[in-house]
């Protein structure tokens, strides 16, 4: 019987499964990341290595940034089992409100940054109350809110276009940060962090698993376990290597890279984030274990409105001016980054690094089909049948484990 | 008597287990046969088998029905003959109206078109034959359980039914809707239908049963005919394969404490139906080291109270006072209830006990998150630790703490909860139904444990609807009924009859 081997190991057993049957039972969690690098690998040959140029690379960040950020909030809202179809409106309104206090007003750009944010924490927590208090259907608080909103953004700008923006401002987006050991033809710090933040991540995991395998709980198999992370900290190092190549690091890689930090700390190893799977997992188990499922929906809603804000300004801050079509369908985008990255459409899964991954796919396949010169048309087609094919692939998966 | 079914060598194989093992089952024409054995023995599995869910040549054996042998190669292969099943979760739609669920996949139309009148008039005719006395138009939701089930058994009627298979059909229902069923299939015996009763009440299977066949871990085991009498020990013993001396722990001698926790006048309304009261100026104590039982029928209002109690999760317009160690608490929400010493086990695990999808490591710490964590960060390890610790100590079977809960037996799930409970370590538990839908084994180590948890001083709530188990495993009993408490005593004094009786005579003064 099983009291045996648990009585040894004190924690459950920690069988020494083949490699094989690893890879098996944790095939989605190796599957997107192999996908995106098959994707890359693709996309690398078939653009004649245009594609991780260091310019194109700095570019594919930049272009992405905001969705990846809108990710990140919208993995939480699905995690707890909602949605939220507001945010490509959320992010346009935001870019105009900041285009109208900064270009109009000449509010000072910080000032306007953080009112910004403020106000789309508030528009997130306006939404969230209906969610959270009063039952009201996500899809349909948040569809409401996408309207609404796409339709102040049109009042606020008057149908116009409103710019430029002070170059301040531009920097958020387009600035780099500033090389301080003043490497010639090479920016060193962005090299140095990247290698750094390599080093980190490898040696975070390598004392996570001795932790684990001292403590007996099941580990993956070494050859997994190896070559997973030496794939990261080699990938991390030859981007900030072609980064360093071009101008270095861009002030939004920095922000992206903290927020993915956080969130993934927050959802991985805090109660909050314990919490949040419990309520997307079963809401009614959750609050009569004294989680107050009510305060953290309304929280992931008001973090979703303040994330899409800082996307806004990102976005704005890119484009240089707020147009009255920002952000349209942009919310697609982000629910298809999520639901690649392995979350479940019923809420209690998913992570933060799989929604990120999920986003540079989608990222990747816009980028190098633009290189390609495949229109707009079937660059649609195929991204969509990407996303059926990742759930289709997720739901298989889960009805034969 | 005829045979109208005989199941021959019927050998079913999962990957890595075999389910059943040349099982045989003989059902003779217009019987009641009784279907027992605990849970995982291979009732449902046979049952899949005799009514095609597995289809023919997925298993080995020999199904013989009216004579000749037979081959499903789907469900509709077996009801086309007059075999339909009634599952334990009902198959109905709850919005639709009764006529509508009779005929769903059945509908009377012509040409694709329905034929509203003659639904009607037929439903009409089915519900009287069930002795179902509701207007067919009526929305299925507002029936309670009982009526929906024999809607079920109005639905079996109307594809002609010659074998009707129910699969616990009184789990949850009532005593009174209970005995109802009962008295229809024998009724329904009466005019020549033959039905197979799969049940873990053996009180009911004694009382209507022609014939019993005991299956255990997969092989026929006993084939005991009721025409002799039979003793419910001998049912018992041919299940579990070993006789069961004691169905309950003994209760030692531990005198209780001081009391631990005091209701006084506490009232609950209906939260959709604010002038009904559903808990009715109750008051009651509940000791250290005691274990207290409630006793009433479904319905009335036993969950309603301890839910209105913990956090107030349920109802609206709540009033009454409540002291725990003899000062005033407040119980106003959960996690208040719960930093109070409260806990609750909820009589539905999977709705309100589980989140299934995750494993055990991560559901046990759920209720006291901040136990194992420090500055709100989760200590994995320590987790990890814990969730083991209780693995063992309440012996849940699993390949691991990494196992999914959706993927453990009823009894395992229980004790999952009960875990959680356990960790947050309350001064009162309140157990709703602790046992429903458990097999034997595992309800003697839920008594242990709850026994065990008295002797260490906890005040210990049992809500149930089986008296035996509440004679059995508690020290003093309130009896409820219609929201009030119609009566108290040491269990000592206790018998069914005499809690019964009360139930009944307060039901009839008001």
């Amino acid at each position: 019987m099983t009291d045996t081997t648990t009585q040894t190991t004190g924690r459950g057993e920690s069988p020494q499964k083949s490699g094989w049957q690893f890879l098996k039972g944790h095939l989605r969690e190796y599957g997107i990341l192999i996908a995106l690098v098959v994707i890359m690998a693709f996309f690398q040959v078939a653009t004649g290595g245009i594609l991780l140029k260091p310019v194109n690379l700095t570019n594919l960040i930049l272009q992405n940034s905001y969705i990846v950020i809108m990710a990140v909030g919208m993995l939480l809202v699905i995690v707890c089992g909602h949605i939220d179809l507001s945010v490509g409106s959320v992010l346009g309104f935001i870019g105009a409100l900041a285009a109208v206090m900064i270009v109009n007003w000449e509010i000072p750009w910080l000032i306007a940054a953080i009112l910004c944010l403020a106000a789309g924490a508030a528009i997130g927590a306006a939404q969230g109350f209906w969610v959270a208090y009063f039952r009201i259907p996500s899809f349909i608080v948040t569809l409401a809110g996408m309207l609404v909103f796409k339709g102040l953004t049109l009042w606020l700008l008057a149908g116009q276009s409103v710019g430029p923006f002070p170059p301040e401002f531009r920097l958020i987006s387009s600035g780099f940060v500033p090389d301080i050991f003043g490497g010639e033809n090479l920016n060193l710090l962005s090299l140095f962090a990247g290698v750094a933040v390599a080093a980190l991540l490898l040696w975070l995991a390598i004392r996570t698993r001795a932790r684990q395998v001292a403590a007996g709980a099941e580990a993956e198999p070494f050859a997994f376990f190896a070559g997973r992370n030496l794939l990261i900290f080699g990938a991390l190092v030859y981007m900030s290597w072609l980064m360093a190549d071009f101008r270095g690091l861009p002030n939004v890689f920095i922000v992206m890279a903290l927020l993915i930090a956080i969130y993934s700390f927050l959802t991985s190893r805090t109660t909050f984030g314990r919490r949040i799977y419990a309520i997307g997992g079963n809401e009614k188990a959750a609050s009569l274990s004294g989680i107050n499922s009510q305060r953290l929906t309304f929280l992931t809603f008001a973090n979703m409105g303040m994330l899409a804000a800082l996307a806004g300004l990102v976005f704005a801050a890119r484009l240089n001016t707020a147009t009255p079509k920002a952000g349209v369908a942009f919310e697609l985008d982000v629910i298809a980054a999520v639901f690649i990255g392995g979350a479940s459409m019923s809420g209690g899964v998913g992570t933060v690094v799989g929604a990120v991954v999920g986003a540079f796919i989608m990222g990747v396949m816009n980028n190098g089909m633009s290189i390609l010169g495949i229109g707009i048309d079937w660059q649609q087609v195929i991204k969509g049948l990407v996303l059926l094919a990742a759930v289709i692939f997720d739901v298989l998966n889960k009805q034969k484990g | 008597m005829s045979i109208i079914l005989e199941m021959r060598g019927i050998t079913k194989e999962f990957p890595g287990v075999k389910a059943l093992d040349d099982v045989t089952l003989s059902v003779a024409e217009g019987e009641i046969h009784a279907l027992v054995g605990e849970n995982g023995a291979g009732k449902s599995t046979l049952m899949k088998v005799l009514s095609g869910v597995y289809p023919d040549g997925s298993f080995d054996g020999e199904i013989v029905y009216d004579g000749q042998p037979r081959g499903f190669r789907s469900i509709r292969d077996s009801e086309d003959i007059g075999i339909i099943i009634i599952h334990q979760e009902l198959a109905l739609i709850p919005l639709l109206s009764v006529a509508e669920n009779i005929f769903l996949g059945n509908e009377r139309a012509a040409k694709g078109i329905i034929d509203w009148r003659e639904t009607h008039d037929r439903a009409a005719e089915l519900l009287a034959r069930v002795g179902l006395d509701e207007n067919p138009e009526t929305i299925l939701d507002d029936l309670g359980l009982g009526k929906q089930q024999l809607v079920e058994i109005a639905k079996a009627l109307s594809k002609n039914v010659r074998l009707l298979i129910l699969d616990e059909p009184t789990s949850s229902l009532n005593e009174d809707d209970s005995a109802k069923l009962l008295d229809l299939l024998m009724d329904f015996r009466d005019k020549g239908l033959t039905s197979i009763l799969i049940s873990h009440k053996l009180n009911e299977v004694s009382k209507v049963a022609d014939t019993i066949t005991v299956l255990r871990d997969g092989a026929t085991v006993a084939r005991m005919n009721c025409a002799d009498g039979v003793d419910e020990n001998d049912i018992v013993r041919n299940m579990v394969g070993r006789a069961l001396e004691d169905r309950y722990p003994p209760k030692g001698d531990a005198r209780p404490g001081d009391i631990a926790m005091e209701v006084r006048n506490w009232s609950v309304h209906h939260p959709l139906h604010p002038e009904r009261r559903v808990v009715d100026d109750v008051s009651f104590h509940v000791r250290k080291g005691e274990v207290l039982g409630i006793a009433g029928l479904m319905g009335a209002g036993r969950t309603e109270l301890a839910m209105s109690l913990f956090g107030r999760s349920y109802g609206r317009d709540i009033s009454g006072y409540v002291a725990i160690n003899g000062a005033s608490a407040d119980l106003s929400t959960v996690r208040r209830a719960i930093n109070a010493g409260l806990a609750y086990a909820t009589e539905d695990r999977k709705t309100y006990g589980l989140v299934l999808d995750d494993t055990i490591r991560r559901n046990v710490p759920m209720a006291d998150l901040p136990a194992i964590a420090r500055n709100g960060i989760v200590d994995r390890n320590r987790e990890a630790e814990v969730a083991s610790e209780y693995r063992k100590k309440l012996a849940i079977k699993s390949s691991s703490i990494e196992q999914a809960t959706v993927n453990l037996s009823g009894g395992n799930q229980q004790k999952v909860v009960l875990s959680k409970w356990l960790f947050a370590d309350p001064e009162i538990l309140i157990l709703d139904e602790p046992t429903r839908g458990i097999d034997v084994g595992a309800k003697y180590e839920i008594y242990t444990v709850i026994r065990d948890l008295a002797a260490q001083g906890k005040a210990i709530v049992v809500i149930s609807s089986e008296l035996p188990e509440l004679l059995g495993v508690t020290d003093r009993l309130y009896v409820m009924n219609e929201g009030r408490f119609v009566g108290e005593m040491p269990t000592g004094e206790a018998s069914q009859e005499k809690i019964m009786s009360m139930i009944v005579k307060s039901g009839e003064v008001a």
